[in-house]
């Protein structure tokens, strides 16, 4: 996942990549998610001129275009923390208390589950199972997946992320 | 490439003998491998480093010049999901289980060149007592029945000539060389198969719907959309054995005339989507997808689409909205994907276990499958045995057998002696059982007979600190988030049984709120449009109906038994026992424990966060609380 | 068609299997209430109020979608029925802005409203959380998302008839909302204001932005003098709105009832259209014999006008640089009319009535302006005139007939008929074809183009040429056409394109019918009966006949096409990108 603060826009190459993504997907039908998914995996979130964009080259309404991007919870049109950070709340970890977990990351950080750190450093989502169920209570860190996850232990995960450098584009 | 049906008996007899210390591990092996050590590889036990052990486990290898005795391989899941990394030596079946990056080398020199297990690493009985050949001697192995997850734990996902070697692609030799459409057809009929993705429609009569449409362009889905939070059994077999859903949605493609398929695969499996994607492309590479399979004239390609974080894909016409590309919600039936479906198409759209299943049924007829558990309900079925349980994992069990033997034996009951309180089933969209069911035997109709459904097969565990009225709010907030936003039953219905059961876990509640939910629960189930909206009344209704006293707790007496509901729970300084250490101080995350080691310790109701760290940390028992 | 036999309430019958419940219900007297249906354009199934119990089926199913079968046995009003369809009407008010008394949809054709009320919903039992957001307000259209109840009426025929697709459903369950993308103003995307929306929203979510006060305003100031014009899809159906027939022409009476409330002169927008085709079917002469740009596209719509703007600005040089016939004609009224009766053009208010929402935004256009002054000051729609008399308390289906103020006075029937689809173009080859021939011809009904086909092409021979003609209503079928236009796979003259379906007869501003009305008739078909009738009526049925007309060209304009018509009645469009970025 593309980590950017957005400032380089000015040289972009990014579109050139869009590009070849919707041309690869021009004769699967029904393909609209699937470049979704690859537009945002490039620029990390999916903002107005992507979507405009994607409207054009695919034809199809940018009107329709934001209510799937609306729809889908993968999709986002606000960037992301560097590190995003994912609570499962699903059925086994909530039992086995994600609600305390989750809780935990919103005090520690200062933000609401859907927000980002002022610094852009961490984002918090929750999400409903990453089907490591056997693991509960779970969560997840740009992929990296911490198991049987404990209230003491956030304050580690924060701290393990806080110390590392900035994304490649500064 | 695979030209012909004997280039595929090669393979199969080629890698069966490099398999051979796995399959018949009580003879010896007179060359190959002498030993080989199976890790899990899926997200599991990815997650507790099970790669990194692999690397390990090659190194160790390399410098001991075993490369040609000893080999690793990297496989699905074992079901032990708890205690992973899990890792399977083979032919003497040793099992170790929580396996560190760093006890790799012991392993190594102990057992690897030695031949001496390392004992302390052994799984054991949950009672202490080491089990040397887990597989064998271990309960939670004894009692399964692995069908749908056969190769799980057993192959290298990744290679699809193992798979090969496992009679992998026998089935769809055996229908395009032996078997009309109709044939095909009739044996899933025959097997009795119900799917294993929600509601258990058999699996053979929709196949004959789509079957009977008289147009060309048809397609055959596959439901991996996984979306019962709790439930990893597709997760499982796609990561762990793929080509057992491809072989089936080619062999579906055969029995109703199809020859596209789509998979749709939720995001939040990456890996899974990965391992799918190379199984496809080990299989095109192969031909047996794509034009021509087995140079019978049968065409068959695949395709993955990714959802996107939407529950309501599940669902079957969501799903095939959003295969489309569009918004996944759902739309009135009839017209049946079977009629009218993706693009408008006849569409047969079953879930992934179902489809691990049908090779089988294929290969050992309708009668063997239809031999194994209950009147109404054959087979096996996985659950995902989570929450308050010792052995959470995944478990394949015949149907009919009861929710005591599930969680008591192979589960190996609850933990820290905690007393078992309900299970549910059926996730969102299901209900609770009660410990007074636990001895029903377990199938499609004696769970909806219970006020639950058979759903995925997720089955949570919750032990008595659990407070059923949270549970049933929890639900409804799943499906609050989820709800489509279509049709007011559902949008705005669910949202009022979830303020409604606020207000209840609150202290707010009053006794006509307990009708009102009736009211909302009854008429959403009769008029939403799909099922989402038409079970999201089900945990709330198998709660009231189990569990109503505490429904009743917490609206008269405004209290939760179970201490869960927090606006409801007080912490409180026993002032006669308290010792003013002033441990509790120190602790409480939200700093509202004020006084000194003078004049003792009191706590700011305003401000408590109810988070119980005080009644955990105080060394002196002093803290209690009201539940 | 395959029949099949079913039984709904007891009762046996035998309906063509592509029957819904719904239909087959209809066919023994029962009316399932409906709130999302609308017949071709909306068949979602989504409200649920139109449930009913299926024997077999576990679930309620919706009848406007179910498909009849052999054997089906329907209940539609069993108590499982009843209080489903009322607890869904409870919740859908539950979180809706209620706020009858001030509604424009109040009384008259609230769709929800009338349902509340026929099934008895006496209390609201689940409140809770409600949305409030802000409405959108633009110069046509107004949206106010606290009363929408998410029918998606509006996006089917946004999307589907009218191919501009700029609102669509956003986020999901209970913030399920219908809007623009990314929750833009409709005023900054494509929209092309036909208010095709309104008329198929069932509550009053959607209306038009009203301007009498501004009307009132001008009436009651002294100093003003104060102009009417009324188009002609108006008086097709502004009897509607005092629940007289559909199809009712109402000219007289809406005459009187203009002159009651105050206007100064009432004049008939016919006359703007009979000059619409003087210039045009000059225009289109002169392409012909000249080798102008072809084929030539009308441009009387504004809909149509905004749509080509942003969805083919590679056709702009074929529109007719006509400007609308309103807009010609209130240019006419500031110049010529304010000279000869010696008023100052500051003190003339030009007001039209139209069928129409998007001529409010036409009017407010640097391009229709002439001298500083705009050619119209306010545009009001039929149902805002409805209203106006409402308001001062007219007894409207009483009034007696009166005509319309000279020196304009009536029109034609060339003119009459512009209010429906083909209507335009059978004017101007009415008049064209006495110009190319110098004669006048007799058989002056083109009916090749008449009807409610969504495309109409004809080849129509006049004075040895053979013009090959097409007619597109709705702006998906104008879509479909220009694109077979644009791609040479259709070479054609002439073109006429009405951006709503069926034309003016059935614009965004005309009076609402509900959706058990709309559902099993076709308004816009019998609505352009009453025009043709009118037309057959008229002594005079040809533009260039209309002796007011040729008074106006001899006295002031000169020649159609000349510089002073030039000036006045023609202009040119732009380019507009599909979004304001
Ligand atoms: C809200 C909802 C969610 C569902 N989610 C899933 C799912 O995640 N996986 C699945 O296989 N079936 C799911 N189903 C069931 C499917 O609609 C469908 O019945 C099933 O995929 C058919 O396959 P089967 O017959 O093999 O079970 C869901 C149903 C509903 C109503
Ligand atoms: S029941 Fe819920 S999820 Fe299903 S269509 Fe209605 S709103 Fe959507
Ligand atoms: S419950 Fe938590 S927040 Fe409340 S006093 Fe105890 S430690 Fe502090
Ligand atoms: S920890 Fe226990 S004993 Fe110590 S101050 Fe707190 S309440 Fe008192
Ligand atoms: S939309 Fe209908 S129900 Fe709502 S306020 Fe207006 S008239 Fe009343
Ligand atoms: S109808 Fe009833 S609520 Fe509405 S204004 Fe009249 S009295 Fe008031
Ligand atoms: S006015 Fe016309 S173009 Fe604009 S939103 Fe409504 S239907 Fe669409
Ligand atoms: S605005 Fe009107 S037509 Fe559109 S969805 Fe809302 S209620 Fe329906
Ligand atoms: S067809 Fe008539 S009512 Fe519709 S936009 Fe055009 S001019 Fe207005
Ligand atoms: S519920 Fe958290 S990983 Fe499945
Ligand atoms: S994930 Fe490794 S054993 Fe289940
Ligand atoms: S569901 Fe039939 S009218 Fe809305």
């Amino acid at each position: 996942m593309t980590k950017c603060c957005n400032e380089c826009r000015a040289h972009d190459d990014r579109t050139a990549k869009l590009d070849e993504i919707i041309t690869r997907y021009k004769d699967t039908r029904g393909s609209l998610i699937q470049v979704l998914h690859e537009a945002q995996e490039l620029y990390g979130y999916l903002p107005f001129e992507v979507q405009v964009y994607i409207s054009k080259k695919m034809d199809i309404p940018l009107a329709e275009i934001y209510g799937v991007v609306s729809f889908y919870t993968a999709f986002s049109i606000y960037p992301k923390g560097e590190y995003q950070i994912k609570v499962c709340i699903g059925t086994a970890c909530y039992v086995k208390g994600a609600g305390d977990i989750l809780d935990k990351f919103r005090m520690k950080l200062s933000i609401d589950v859907g927000e980002c750190t002022d610094d852009g450093k961490f984002s918090l989502d929750s999400c409903r199972c990453l089907g490591s169920c056997g693991l509960a209570p779970v969560v997840m860190v740009n992929g990296k997946v911490y198991a049987k996850v404990t209230p003491d232990q956030v304050d580690d995960i924060i701290a393990e992320y806080s110390e590392q450098k900035k994304g490649a584009c500064t | 490439m695979i030209k012909s049906i004997f280039d595929i008996h090669d393979i199969r007899e080629k890698t069966r003998a490099d398999m051979a210390v796995r399959l018949t591990p009580q003879t010896p092996v007179k060359e190959g491998y002498r030993m080989q050590i199976l890790v899990c590889g899926v997200a599991g036990c990815q997650s507790s480093d099970s790669l990194e052990i692999i690397k390990e486990l090659e190194k160790q290898i390399r410098t001991g010049g075993l490369e040609k005795e000893v080999k690793v391989v990297k496989t699905g899941c074992f079901g032990l999901c708890a205690q992973g990394p899990i890792m399977i030596t083979y032919p003497d079946q040793i099992t170790y289980v929580r396996v560190k990056p760093e006890d790799v080398r012991e392993i190594a020199e102990s057992h690897i060149k030695g031949g001496q297990p390392v004992e302390r690493l052994l799984a054991d009985d949950g009672n202490g007592k080491k089990i040397m050949n887990a597989l064998r001697d271990l309960t939670f192995f004894k009692l399964q029945k692995k069908n749908a997850l056969r190769n799980c734990g057993c192959i290298d996902p990744e290679n699809i000539d193992e798979y090969i070697a496992m009679d992998g692609y026998r089935a769809l030799e055996k229908v395009l060389t032996e078997m009309s459409p109709e044939d095909v057809v009739q044996t899933v009929k025959d097997s009795q198969i119900r799917g294993r993705g929600g509601a258990g429609f058999p699996t053979g009569v929709k196949w004959g719907f789509a079957a009977s449409q008289q147009v060309k362009q048809k397609y055959v889905c596959c439901n991996a959309d996984e979306g019962d939070p709790g439930a990893f059994m597709d997760r499982s077999v796609l990561e762990g054995d793929p080509h057992s859903v491809i072989e089936a949605m080619i062999i579906a493609g055969y029995a109703i005339g199809a020859d596209q398929g789509y998979i749709y695969v939720r995001a939040e499996y990456p890996v899974a989507v990965e391992r799918l994607g190379l199984a496809i492309k080990q299989a095109e590479e192969y031909g047996l997808l794509g034009n021509d399979i087995f140079g019978k004239g049968f065409n068959f390609h695949l395709e993955i689409r990714l959802g996107a974080g939407a529950f309501v894909c599940g669902e079957e016409t969501g799903l095939l909205t959003s295969v489309e590309g569009k918004r996944g919600e759902p739309h009135p039936r009839p017209p049946f994907p079977a009629v009218k479906g993706v693009f408008g198409k006849p569409t047969i759209l079953n879930n992934v276990e179902t489809y691990a299943n049908i090779p089988l049924i294929i290969l050992n007829g309708a009668d063997w499958f239809s031999s194994i558990g209950t009147e109404k309900s054959k087979g096996t079925k996985v659950f995902s045995l989570v929450g308050k349980i010792n052995n959470t994992g995944l478990v394949e069990v015949p149907m009919g057998m009861t929710l005591r033997e599930i969680i008591y034996d192979i589960g190996g009951g609850i933990p820290n002696g905690k007393e078992f309180k309900a299970a549910q089933t059926g996730g969102p969209s299901g209900g609770c059982i009660p410990a007074s069911r636990l001895d029903t035997p377990i199938d499609y109709d004696s769970l909806v007979d219970m006020g639950s459904m058979m759903g995925s097969g997720g089955l949570i565990v919750m032990d008595e600190d659990t407070c059923m009225v949270d549970l049933a709010k929890f639900f409804l907030e799943f499906t609050v988030d989820e709800s489509c936003g279509k049709c007011p039953p559902c949008r705005i219905g669910t949202k009022r049984m979830l303020e409604i059961l606020t207000r209840i876990t609150e202290g707010q509640g009053e006794p006509e709120d307990l009708d009102k939910l009736e009211v909302l629960a009854r008429n959403i189930k009769a008029s939403a449009l799909c099922g989402l909206g038409q079970t999201s009344p089900n945990p709330i209704l198998s709660t009231m109906r189990y569990f109503k006293d505490e429904y009743i707790a917490h609206v008269v007496d405004k209290k939760c038994p179970a201490g869960v509901c927090k606006s409801m729970i007080r912490y409180i300084i026993d002032s006669e026992t308290c010792r003013k250490c002033g441990i509790c101080a120190k602790n409480c995350p939200a700093e509202c424990i004020h006084g000194d080691k003078e004049n003792g310790y009191v706590i700011d109701q305003d401000n408590c966060i109810k988070c119980g760290t005080c009644l955990a940390k105080c060394p002196f028992k002093s803290i209690f609380n009201n539940a | 068609m395959n029949k099949v036999n079913m039984k709904i309430d007891g009762i046996s019958l035998y309906v063509p299997a592509d029957y819904t419940i719904l239909e087959a219900a209809k066919e023994v007297n029962i009316q399932i209430p409906t709130l999302c249906y609308l017949k071709d354009i909306n068949e979602m199934g989504c409200c649920r109020m139109c449930i009913v119990e299926v024997k077999g089926a576990k679930a309620l199913q919706a009848a406007c979608v179910h498909p009849v079968a052999e054997g089906m046995e329907v209940l539609t009003h069993t108590p499982k029925v009843m209080e489903a369809r009322r607890v869904n009407i409870e919740l859908i008010l539950s979180n809706h802005n209620s706020s009858c008394q001030t509604c424009t949809r109040s009384w008259m054709n609230c769709e929800l409203q009338t349902l509340a009320n026929k099934l008895s919903v006496d209390t609201i039992r689940f409140e809770g959380e409600t949305k409030k957001k802000p409405l959108d307000i633009g110069v046509s259209i107004v949206r106010d998302p606290n009363k929408c109840i998410l029918c998606r009426r509006c996006i089917s025929v946004c999307k589907n008839v009218q191919t501009v697709s700029v609102i669509d459903t956003m986020n999901r369950g209970f913030n399920t909302e219908i809007g623009a993308a990314f929750g833009m103003k409709l005023a900054d995307t494509s929209c092309v204001n036909c208010g095709q929306c309104i008329n198929v929203c069932p509550v009053g979510a959607l209306h038009e932005k009203s301007d009498i006060d501004e009307v009132w305003n001008a009436i009651y100031d002294p100093a003003k003098h104060v102009v009417v014009q009324t188009a002609p899809a108006v008086r097709a159906a502004l009897g509607e709105e005092f629940q007289l027939p559909i199809g009712t022409p109402v000219t007289g009476r809406m005459v009187s009832a203009l002159r009651i409330l105050g206007f100064d002169k009432v004049f008939d927008t016919d006359t703007g259209a009979d000059l619409t085709i003087m210039e045009e079917a000059t225009e289109l002469i002169d392409r012909i014999r000249g080798g102008g740009r072809l084929p030539l596209i009308t441009s009387c719509s504004p809909g149509w006008i905004k749509f080509c703007e942003h969805n083919f600005p590679d056709m702009l040089d074929n529109l007719s640089s006509c400007k609308s016939p309103h807009t010609m004609f209130g240019a006419i009224l500031k110049s010529y009319y304010a000279e000869k009766e010696g008023i100052d053009p500051k003190d003339i208010v030009v007001v039209s009535v139209m069928p129409c929402t998007a001529k409010k935004f036409e009017a407010k256009r640097p391009e229709m302006q002439n001298g500083g002054y705009p050619n119209v000051d306010v545009v009001l729609t039929t149902r805002e005139l409805a209203k106006m008399i409402y308001d001062v308390g007219i007894d409207f289906p009483s009034l007696e007939d009166s005509d319309f103020d000279d020196p304009f006075g009536g029109a034609t029937g060339a003119a009459v008929i512009f209010g429906a689809t083909g209507g335009v173009m059978e004017a101007a080859l009415r008049t064209a074809a006495d110009i190319l021939t110098g004669t006048s011809a007799d058989n002056i009904e083109y009916e090749a183009i008449r009807g409610q086909e969504g495309i109409k092409i004809a080849s129509i021979e006049v004075a040895g040429i053979t013009l090959r003609a097409a007619c597109a209503h709705g702006l998906g079928n104008a879509r479909k056409l220009l694109e077979q236009v644009r791609s040479r796979e259709l070479d054609l003259d002439f073109i006429e394109i009405m951006a709503c379906p069926g034309g003016c007869v059935n614009g965004g501003g005309q009076p609402i019918q509900q959706a058990n009305v709309r559902n099993w008739r076709d308004i816009k078909a019998e609505r352009a009966k009453a025009l043709y009738s009118e037309d057959r009526k008229m002594f005079i049925r040809k533009s260039h006949n209309n002796p007011a007309i040729k008074a106006l060209y001899k006295d002031y304009l000169g020649m159609p096409g000349g510089s002073r018509a030039h000036e006045l009645l023609h202009t040119k469009y732009h380019e507009r990108p599909l979004y304001k970025e």
